[in-house]
């Protein structure tokens, strides 16, 4: 074990607590979440000075509008530590800068990255992802929305849904089938398609939260641009795990946990039940205490993954598990902080007995992460499948009689 | 011997779940609780048609003074069907404090307003569970003045019972001096609400001081009967969840053919059905076995909080991106075991309770 990173990061994390600590101070805590709006004035502005320092797009080359820093993981981890430490406000967090820009810089082509990478990290081009379709979920690849070449085009048919932030997207990264001849997995390609297109309908979909995150999205003879395609025909399957990667990486965020431990160990040591700190009695300080664990354990797990990649050392299930570990913990977090507050706990309206925290609402959107990005239960098959080399289920395609008769008591 | 709900008892479950079933399906309640209405007025008659809201009340005083497992039949069932109603507040904690607090004319002057339904009354008890906010009401020469911070009953009710330290006193909502703030939950088929009092005009129900036991015989019923409703919106969830599992289908199968998807359901009924078993007795011992009834009843509501809880997760998780939205529905249960279990007293506190009543912890919760 070698954990001193050398004088040189002493240095480094000074440098960015100085940042943290003088014009961090004037940002409001958190960023903005999954499909919630479009970044605020404010929030590009605030995206523009981090990029100017260096604390977001670090590593994106600066022909692309990046910061254009080595890749060095230390340094992007101290400044998640020292940014959740002081509570600074990150940069933005959506779709298009966590997950499409990763993918094009590991795949798309030369006027792609420089068509949209620039534009997307600094928030003018905001983004969704059009995978899922209402037949089409954990079977993914079973997608049916079809693009036919036409000319210049692929003409789009289909529906996707749980379409995060569609309605006020620019661009989406869509999964179609364009070949309808090969196989499941062969015949699906990765397009970027413009949300201004007519043939487009939109009808917003209110969660459980009561708000509209996520969308059904309807398309009809859609115009996309053949080149406006990510890796080859037929290769979109590829490219969408690429993307799922920085996707189940970006719901893993093990500073999403800290931040979540430090805020219900806040509102622990202020809220009193007859008279005592929640802090003080054992029942509620115990679970908090298991759940700083299983956050320290993550925070440590994911050096663990860091210190893999920098020294090229290859990672095994101890990568696969971090989504379904870091999203139940979220979802503990959370109702640890309702379970404190009690009846408080419940409300829902902002009023003065929230002590100024949404923990019920916290507490449920803990279940995007659950579901959204693969459910917990094809984590759990990905793990021991492709982490312990267990076998699939087998795949018997039965018809529905064949249903029936198993159905049969 | 025979461990179970009499046939009567069925009856009773049967008749309101089939009044349920026709009168009132999710988008009844959504179309409700859309409008702001938690608590129907359609329903109530037809539970004061059905006798629910005199089941606690003796007969003497107008109701059928049957027990708390005809209370528990109907809290289930209303759980079941999610129903905008305050029964809990009206037909199971009210009667009892007035029965066990008040005096002999209390009674009979309140108690049959309460069995047929004409006046609504609301309870609040969550300072004497567990004071958030160091409220405290004073009550000198017949006027209150304080706050009380969780209204079962919320806006509906018009007779407000309020617990302080060893102190049932009853208030009418339209005296004045009496202030009554909706809070709003997650929940959105029942209403809650602060109750603010300023030199307001009071009732003592019994005498003052005098209300510690009848206080803790209230929280029993309250938490048997919150059992009784998380139960029955647990396993309306846990149906759902079947019936999904057998639709739906991924990898050209239906997902209740995955093992994965299997087992999650075994494993949840396995839990939930001795809750039924617990939450049975509890009722029963609240009427028979009285040096049982609190650690039975903390034990009850505690246990099926944290069963329910694992059901309103899986159950949501196992619909996939529909268990997230507002269409499907599932959430209404979701919410309404959510708000149940913290109603008077979450599961820790809850068993903290449980330990008190065995003698295994002193009364006063201290810091460690
Ligand atoms: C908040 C949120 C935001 C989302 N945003 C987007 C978005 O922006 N773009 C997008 O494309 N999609 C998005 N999704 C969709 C998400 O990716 C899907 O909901 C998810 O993949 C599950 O698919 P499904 O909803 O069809 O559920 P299903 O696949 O129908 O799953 C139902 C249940 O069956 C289980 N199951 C299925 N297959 C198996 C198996 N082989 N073994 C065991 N269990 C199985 C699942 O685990 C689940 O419990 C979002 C979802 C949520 C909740």
């Amino acid at each position: 074990m070698e954990l001193e990173f050398g004088p040189e990061y002493d240095e480094f994390r000074a440098e960015v607590r100085n940042f943290c600590n003088t014009l961090g101070k004037k940002t409001q805590h958190g960023s903005i979440r999954l499909g919630e709006y479009r970044p605020t004035q404010e929030m590009v502005e605030w995206q523009a000075t981090l990029i100017e320092h260096g604390y977001a797009a670090r590593t994106i080359p600066k022909e692309y509008g990046g910061f254009g820093a080595k890749p060095d993981i230390v340094k992007s981890l101290i400044i998640s530590e020292e940014f959740v430490r002081s509570g600074t406000r990150g940069g933005i967090q959506n779709q298009g800068i966590s997950m499409l820009v990763p993918t094009l810089l590991e795949v798309g082509t030369e006027e792609q990255k420089k068509k949209y990478i620039r534009a997307t990290i600094y928030g003018d081009i905001v983004w969704c992802q059009g995978y899922s379709e209402p037949g089409s979920g954990s079977d993914l690849a079973s997608l049916k929305t079809k693009g036919v070449v036409d000319g210049d085009n692929f003409v789009v048919n289909g529906q996707k849904v749980w379409t995060s932030s569609a309605q006020f997207s620019d661009m989406c990264f869509i999964l179609v089938r364009t070949e309808p001849d090969a196989a499941k997995h062969h015949g699906i390609s990765y397009l970027l398609m413009d949300m201004e297109d007519p043939g487009i309908e939109i009808r917003p979909l209110v969660t459980m939260t009561g708000e509209a995150f996520f969308n059904e999205m309807f398309l009809n003879d859609v115009k996309i641009p053949v080149d406006s395609i990510v890796g080859k025909r037929g290769e979109g399957w590829r490219i969408a795990n690429v993307t799922l990667k920085y996707e189940r990486g970006m719901i893993a965020n093990p500073g999403a946990s800290a931040s979540g431990i430090r805020g219900v160990a806040d509102m622990m040591h202020e809220e009193t039940l007859s008279g005592v700190r929640a802090i003080d009695l054992p029942v509620y300080r115990d679970r908090l205490l298991k759940l700083q664990a299983r956050s320290l354990a993550n925070k440590y797990h994911g050096l663990r993954l860091l210190s893999n990649d920098i020294n090229k050392e290859s990672t095994g299930v101890e990568g696969l598990i971090v989504k379904l570990s870091a999203t139940y913990l979220s979802y503990d977090i959370y109702s640890l902080a309702v379970d404190v507050m009690g009846e408080f706990g419940t409300l829902y309206d902002g009023s003065v007995y929230q002590r100024k925290k949404d923990w019920m609402r916290q507490y449920i959107s803990s279940f995007m992460g659950i579901i959204g990005g693969g459910t917990a239960q094809i984590q759990k098959n990905v793990i021991s499948e492709r982490g312990l080399g267990l076998p699939r289920e087998p795949l018997v395609k039965l018809d529905k009689s064949g249903w029936e008769l198993l159905r049969k008591k | 011997m025979r461990f179970g709900l009499s046939e009567d008892q069925k009856m009773l479950g049967d008749m309101l779940n089939k009044y349920l079933e026709s009168n009132l399906d999710l988008e009844g309640v959504r179309e409700l609780t859309g409008n702001d209405v938690h608590h129907s007025p359609a329903i109530w008659n037809a539970l004061a048609e059905q006798g629910a809201l005199g089941i606690l009340v003796p007969e003497e005083f107008g109701g059928s003074g049957l027990g708390m497992l005809h209370a528990e039949v109907v809290s289930e069932t209303l759980g079941r069907h999610i129903v905008p109603a305050s029964y809990l507040g009206h037909a199971v904690l009210a009667p009892l404090a007035i029965q066990h607090a008040g005096s002999e004319q209390q009674k009979e002057k309140l108690l049959p307003e309460i069995a047929s339904g004409e006046v609504i009354y609301g309870i609040a008890l969550t300072d004497v569970v567990m004071n958030r906010e160091n409220t405290q009401l004073s009550i000198s020469g017949g006027k209150v003045t304080g706050d009380s911070t969780f209204l079962i009953g919320g806006q509906a009710a018009e007779k407000l019972i309020l617990a302080t330290a060893g102190t049932l006193i009853l208030v009418e909502k339209s005296a004045p001096g009496v202030t009554v703030e909706t809070l709003t939950t997650v929940d959105k088929t029942r209403d809650f609400a602060v109750v603010r009092l300023k030199d307001a005009p009071c009732e003592i129900l019994g005498k003052e001081g005098g209300a510690t036991d009848a206080i803790e015989t209230v929280m029993n019923a309250g938490r048997i009967n919150l059992a009784a409703d998380t139960l029955g919106a647990a396993q309306a969830m846990f149906n759902q969840a079947v019936e999904y599992a057998r639709v739906r289908e991924q990898f050209d199968r239906p997902i209740g053919s995955f093992q994965s998807i299997k087992h999650i359901l075994a494993e949840l009924i396995t839990e939930l059905e001795p809750s039924r078993s617990l939450i049975w007795y509890a009722a029963h011992a609240f009427d028979e076995v009285p040096e049982e009834a609190t650690a039975m009843a903390c034990h009850a509501k505690a246990h099926v909080s944290e069963v329910a809880k694992n059901i309103t997760r899986a159950t949501t998780e196992m619909h996939g991106g529909m268990g997230f939205t507002d269409l499907l529905g599932l959430h209404f249960w979701f919410k309404r075991i959510e708000v149940n279990r913290q109603l008077l007293g979450g599961p820790e506190i809850t068993r903290h309770h449980a330990a008190v009543a065995q003698g295994w912890a002193p009364e006063k919760i201290t810091a460690a």
